[in-house]
């Protein structure tokens, strides 16, 4: 582990909490439950305005997908795009990654949060992004 | 006289497709001037103004457009709302109506997009050094690494959805929505693409996100539509022969995606769209049943399929069997689309939300030439716009 901290690293979004297991973290409504991604001022939901930050499951299921083939030049295809739903009951949009085979991707499969590493900037900085695998 | 029934008195479109001679103000004029030209009115009787573009939302539009066509000092509204935006404008001038502030109105939606492509889906930068930034702290583009951005791909995600919580759906019957809405559009003069393809060549056409493939995703291009709406207390000052072509509008709803956990990474097109058609039946005291025929977003082929049910158009869950019964083909018990929809008649994003309700116009008029749904009295439309908006009407022939 200490040759991984030599490595500065950091995650694609705020989200996606690297240390530890990885996981990802909502801003949880306190009043009504429902979680976001981003900040919110008041809660889409039900309007209110505390929240706590709370941890999502990392197993999940995937609810739907699409096998994109066509994307802006810089954006590498094929891959698999993925809405999925944790255990917990959050939905979450990711890629699948770890197939040998994308046609492998099939409704209801059960998936596995996992982070790699998919750039390094000029100070050397990796940037760590989050998909989901095969559980 | 506010809350008075609101009718279509002229409508009319450019024909969908590629115009780099004209600009878009051209267009906006050519689909005004024929809607006035239509409803027997000139520039003299129309009392507001909405123009609906989305690429040019803060052109001024519709004071670009006055410049062209006359300019008489009426209000102008400028409208935005993703591909909702025509639906809107629309419902503006159907607004200031009811509100008796105008007894008629144009509403012109126009777009010009040429060949664009893709839509949305970001290129990922490679920052030089990474820096967190916009509400998700993103250190880069996400697009194609935390799944898909573009517009084929978010549809797909739709369907698939549709796929997974029922039974009978699959990439077959995505492709015969498809196969549908090209096979209709060889009827439509008015249509950018005019052209039949068998169920293998959508299926064999290049994916572009699985399971759309290119002849499933609605083209890019330019055109405009417009209507001129009419009070009915003016209407009934009108010849009994303009009377007798108007068109009532029995309801007109625009609807916003409700809070529901997932449409945060997932738009979800369902909700709005069964909120607005069930205040849209309520309204007009019609049902889907009653229906003649229905001119849906059918942005891409999964959109459409899910659209059957949001709409109430097939059994709760069975949009696979409704398509496969071939109930929404033109000779069908519910033709959907018979304009050839946004697949191959085109989708102009503006002009869109208009340009249905010129169709459904057309035939509740009898005037459709070799597409006329014969004896069509009721038909409804249907614009979604991602983010999310969404505009229903319900056009009935006059009595």
């Amino acid at each position: 582990m200490s040759v991984e901290r030599d490595t500065p690293r950091v995650p694609i979004v705020d989200y996606l909490q690297l240390e530890e297991v990885p996981h990802l973290l909502t801003n949880q409504c306190s009043s009504c439950g429902a979680r976001f991604f981003d900040r919110r001022n008041a809660c889409g939901a039900c309007g209110a305005t505390e929240f706590t930050t709370t941890r999502v499951a990392n197993r999940a299921v995937l609810k739907s997908f699409s096998i994109v083939h066509r994307a802006a030049p810089t954006v590498e295809v094929p891959f698999v795009s993925a809405i999925v739903e944790t255990t917990d009951g959050t939905t979450v949009r990711s890629n699948v990654v770890g197939l040998d085979d994308l046609a492998e991707a099939k409704l209801g499969m059960a998936l596995e949060l996992i982070t790699y590493v998919c750039g390094t900037d000029d100070d050397g900085t990796e940037c760590v992004a989050f998909g989901y695998t095969r559980a | 006289m506010s809350g008075e029934t609101v009718w279509v008195l002229g409508a009319s479109m450019t024909r969908f497709g590629r115009y780099p001679e004209l600009d878009t103000v051209d267009l906006a004029a050519q689909a005004s001037l024929g809607a006035m030209s239509d409803g027997g009115v000139t520039i003299h009787d129309i009392d507001v103004l909405a123009a609906g573009t989305l690429y040019q939302a803060s052109s001024g539009m519709g004071q670009r457009l006055q410049k062209q066509i006359g300019q008489t000092g009426i209000p102008v509204y400028n409208v935005s709302n993703a591909c909702a935006t025509g639906a809107t404008a629309l419902r503006t001038v159907y607004l200031s109506i009811r509100a008796g502030e105008a007894d008629m109105g144009l509403a012109v939606g126009v777009e010009q997009m040429g060949k664009m492509g893709l839509l949305a889906g970001a290129s990922k930068e490679d920052r030089s050094v990474y820096e967190p930034s916009g509400r998700y702290g993103a250190v880069m583009g996400v697009d194609g690494v935390l799944g898909t951005e573009t517009m084929p791909g978010v549809f797909a995600q739709a369907g698939m959805q549709y796929a997974y919580e029922n039974d009978g759906v699959g990439f077959e019957q995505f492709a015969r929505v498809a196969f549908k809405n090209h096979q209709h559009s060889t009827l439509n003069p008015l249509a950018q693409y005019q052209k039949e393809f068998s169920m293998e060549e959508i299926m064999e056409a290049p994916l572009q996100s699985y399971p759309n493939t290119l002849l499933m995703c609605c083209p890019t291009g330019d055109g405009a539509a417009a209507v001129v709406l009419v009070s009915e207390e003016r209407l009934r000052s009108l010849p009994t022969e303009v009377q007798r072509r108007a068109v009532k509008v029995s309801a007109s709803v625009l609807t916003s995606d409700p809070y529901v956990e997932g449409g945060q990474v997932q738009p979800d097109v369902n909700t709005l769209t069964r909120n607005a058609a069930t205040k849209a039946y309520e309204l007009s005291g019609i049902g889907p049943e009653d229906l003649d025929l229905v001119e849906l977003h059918d942005c891409f082929a999964t959109a459409e399929l899910i659209h059957y049910d949001n709409l109430g158009l097939c059994e709760r869950g069975g949009a696979g069997d409704f398509i496969d019964s071939g109930a929404p083909f033109r000779d069908g018990d519910m033709p959907v689309n018979v304009s050839g929809g946004l697949i191959s008649k085109g989708h102009p994003i503006g002009a869109t939300g208009v340009a249905n309700v010129f169709e459904v116009t057309t035939h509740l008029r009898g005037e459709a030439g070799d597409r006329q749904i014969e004896g069509a009295k009721v038909g409804l439309t249907h614009v979604i716009g991602l983010g999310s908006s969404c505009g229903v009407h319900i056009l009935e022939k006059a009595a």
